[in-house]
């Protein structure tokens, strides 16, 4: 341990904590820009400069390691000085169109100005001296270069927790930028849509693509018949943006705001992702039988799970060689919007041109997959409108309904009856043990042998997780699998992902089966959610998520009675005809850059 | 060529800048397709390399013809005439600073200091630098070149 003063009061820390961290134990606030708990240190901007005793300049304090004796004042005339010039000097060079940006409110910069910067700014404005290039060309984010502070929180999210660098500094001095390879658009170089990046981004200069306009547009259209589906990680998380803490479940407060804001029909993605547990285990276990029994290797094991379209833009890029191991299955959310305007506007007698599909997703990789061309299997495209938590959070501001009032209600039907399986998609590992739950019963007639159904081994936030789980007691038809060992991985953060994925490309892994999640955490820790996302706070929401599924009468996807249904009435079977058409999709090989 | 100076210099980030300046002695400057596959033997990112490229004047990443003249920039080569300079060379060359003449043989660029302040103006071609520069005496130096 390593004593030292922070303002005259003595603190004392482990040895390598950061007069940052020690500062915070005491509960002194030092303003950070750069500074994020998911990244490595970088101390870029120097907001955090404190003063030392002994010492000949100012040290910022998210880089600088306590020492015994150090004597550290957080608040002299000189700190104060030099944070005010600091904060002008970044204001000089950022477009402070505040009231008309995206942002506004909500952006770590104009907080900081309005602590340090008011009246006459002193050094001169140097945004319309540079050319700034604003990249409109990803359906799912804006990069905006004329606010970019070049605190690189982005570069280092991209390189550390996505281990894809789409984005590094660029130029040198004055010219010095974040740039893609040569300047491409974002649209057209390895970027996922991820938008990790989105999430951390202290400014306007990365935020999502907002189609917030175009909802409140299709809601006010007489003619138009909207339905809106939630994902499994909106629902522990909204409340967030709304007064609540971390790990508030909001499900029934977030049913009755949508059907306020004005929605026709309130569902759930969690009936397609119990869906998706039964067309992807059904195909699971075909790949099994074909090239563990019939010696048919035309169908690659392991195979990867597919609901992340960051993951799937990611190894379209990276490993174009691996895309037969990918699942074919469509994501809940695009097996969503193929379903629902065709078997949902039959039901409901509904012109499907007359249907507007929507979808809150944690996520803003989402807007890229539901522009993907692939994704227009019902005649039309399938979900119009994508927004991110943050955005219905700013919805529900707007229409001037107080959250914390309002009364819980339940989905509609048809397609919002959903089950815990369905639910835990939103945390890492939770695809996995949906698929679980519901393959090892098809398998064997008998629920998985782990108490209460947690599959606990494939829960956590450890990066790469591993699991082997022993097949007993088949049935006649599954008979090949008597006493097979299914190897499972999952992986979440794209850094972990390219691990797994590294490992079956060169032959090393002998999994059967690996679930990736693009984001850290899950969709929980997606790019869509409320700001701050941090570990802290994907704890919470990964807490709240298997409090949800404990809480649902109906655990295991197969039993879901909509799920019943729908293969009666309209798809036939698993993998059939009817499925092939609607709920599966093909990929692409991309660009390595 | 990529794939030779990997294996001449290791796959390390350390043997970027190597690999680059190699690549630009021979060709000049950095294509996208170099750049691609410098990051593919790496196994880093395109625009990793692309922003470490950038940060260097002499490592271009946009076409440059086969001689590359950069004339001094700097305070002292423009206090000795370095204007008459740039407009011979433009004149001659029938392209403003930052293009490449049609046949791809010459391109114009500015530099900032080389350190010839004591032999002022000054320029460089290729690696070879031209210094106590007169506009006759540039017109000598490019019509060398020309000939070459």
């Amino acid at each position: 341990m390593v004593t030292l003063k922070i303002n005259d009061q003595e603190v004392k820390v482990a040895k390598g904590t950061t007069v940052l961290d020690a500062a915070k134990k005491l509960g002194i606030v030092i303003p950070t820009l750069c500074n994020h708990p998911d990244l490595c240190v970088a101390g870029n901007c120097r907001v955090c400069v404190v003063e030392q005793t002994g010492a000949r300049t100012l040290v910022a304090a998210c880089a600088m390691p306590v020492a015994e004796g150090m004597d550290i004042h957080t608040n002299t005339l000189k700190v104060r000085n030099a944070r005010k010039h600091i904060v002008e000097l970044l204001l000089s060079e950022h477009r402070a169109d505040c009231t008309k940006c995206y942002k506004n409110q909500k952006c770590e910069l104009q907080t900081l100005a309005n602590e340090y910067s008011f009246g006459e700014h002193i050094f001169l404005d140097l945004v319309e001296d540079h050319d700034y290039l604003i990249d409109r060309s990803s359906p799912a984010f804006i990069k905006d270069d004329s606010k970019c502070i070049r605190c690189q929180r982005c570069v280092r999210t991209c390189a550390q927790l996505q281990h894809v660098s789409a984005i590094a500094v660029a130029n040198k001095g004055s010219r010095m930028k974040i740039s893609s390879f040569h300047d491409r658009p974002m649209s057209h170089v390895v970027c996922t849509n991820c938008g990790q990046c989105v999430n951390r981004c202290p400014t306007g200069a990365l935020t999502e693509k907002t189609y917030i306009d175009h909802v409140w547009d299709a809601i006010y259209d007489p003619d138009m018949h909207v339905v809106v589906q939630t994902a499994p990680a909106v629902r522990v998380a909204l409340g967030e943006d709304l007064g609540y803490d971390p790990g508030e479940r909001v499900t029934g407060k977030m049913v009755t705001a949508l059907r306020q804001l004005g929605f026709d029909s309130v569902l759930d993605t969690d009936f397609t992702a119990d869906l998706t547990i039964i067309e992807e285990g059904t195909e699971l276990l075909t790949r099994l039988k074909k090239v563990l029994v019939e010696n048919d290797h035309s169908m690659a094991l392991p195979m990867f799970t597919s609901c992340s379209p960051g993951w799937i833009k990611f190894i379209e890029h990276k490993y174009p060689h691996m895309l037969a191991n990918l699942s074919t299955c469509k994501s809940p959310q695009q097996m969503f919007g193929a379903l629902a305007k065709t078997f949902y506007a039959q039901k409901r007698n509904l012109d499907p041109a007359k249907v507007v599909s929507v979808s809150i997703m944690p996520c803003t990789a989402k807007k890229y997959e539901a522009d993907r061309p692939e994704m227009r299997s019902s005649g039309y495209k399938d979900i119009d409108y994508v927004l991110t938590t943050r955005e219905l959070a700013v919805m529900i501001k707007q229409a001037g309904i107080d959250f914390r009032t309002i009364e819980p209600s339940h989905y509609d039907s048809i397609m919002g009856v959903s089950t815990g399986a369905g639910v835990i998609f939103g945390a890492t590992g939770g695809v996995m043990e949906a698929a679980l739950r519901t393959a090892y019963e098809i398998v064997t007639g008998k629920p998985v042998p782990f108490k209460n159904l947690n599959i606990m081994p494939v829960r956590g936030m450890e990066g790469v997780k591993e699991a082997t789980i022993k097949i007993e007691g088949t049935t006649e038809e599954w008979r090949f699998l008597e006493g097979a060992e299914l190897k499972v991985a999952i992986a979440h953060g794209l850094v972990n992902a390219n691990k797994i994925a590294k490992a079956v490309s060169t032959g090393k892994a002998s999994y059967h089966f690996i679930e990736i999640m693009a984001c850290p955490g899950g969709c929980l820790g997606g790019g869509g959610q409320p700001i701050p996302t941090n570990a802290a706070v994907r704890q919470k929401r990964m807490e709240a998520i298997y409090a949800e599924d404990m809480h649902m009468d109906i655990r295991k996807s197969h039993e879901n009675p909509e799920i019943k249904a729908i293969y009666e009435e309209f798809l036939e079977k698993p993998n059939g005809h009817k499925s092939h058409e609607l709920l599966h999709t093909h990929y692409i090989e991309r660009e390595s850059y | 060529m990529v794939k030779d100076l990997a294996d001449k210099y290791g796959r390390t980030r350390e043997s970027l800048m190597p690999i680059l300046q190699d690549i630009v002695k021979k060709h000049n400057y950095l294509t996208d397709e170099a750049m691609v596959e410098v990051a593919t033997e790496l196994d880093i990112s395109a625009a990793e390399v692309y922003g470490t490229a950038s940060f260097y004047t002499f490592l271009d990443t946009e076409e440059r013809g086969k001689n590359v003249i950069r004339v001094c920039k700097t305070i002292t080569c423009s206090m000795k005439g370095k204007i008459d300079i740039i407009s011979t060379l433009e004149e001659i060359l029938k392209i403003k600073v930052g293009e490449t003449t049609p046949d791809k043989m010459f391109t114009l660029l500015e530099t900032n200091c080389i350190g010839w302040c004591h032999k002022a103006p000054a320029m460089l071609i290729n690696d070879m630098p031209y210094t106590d520069l007169t506009p006759e005496s540039v017109i000598d130096i490019i019509k060398g070149y020309m000939r070459k």
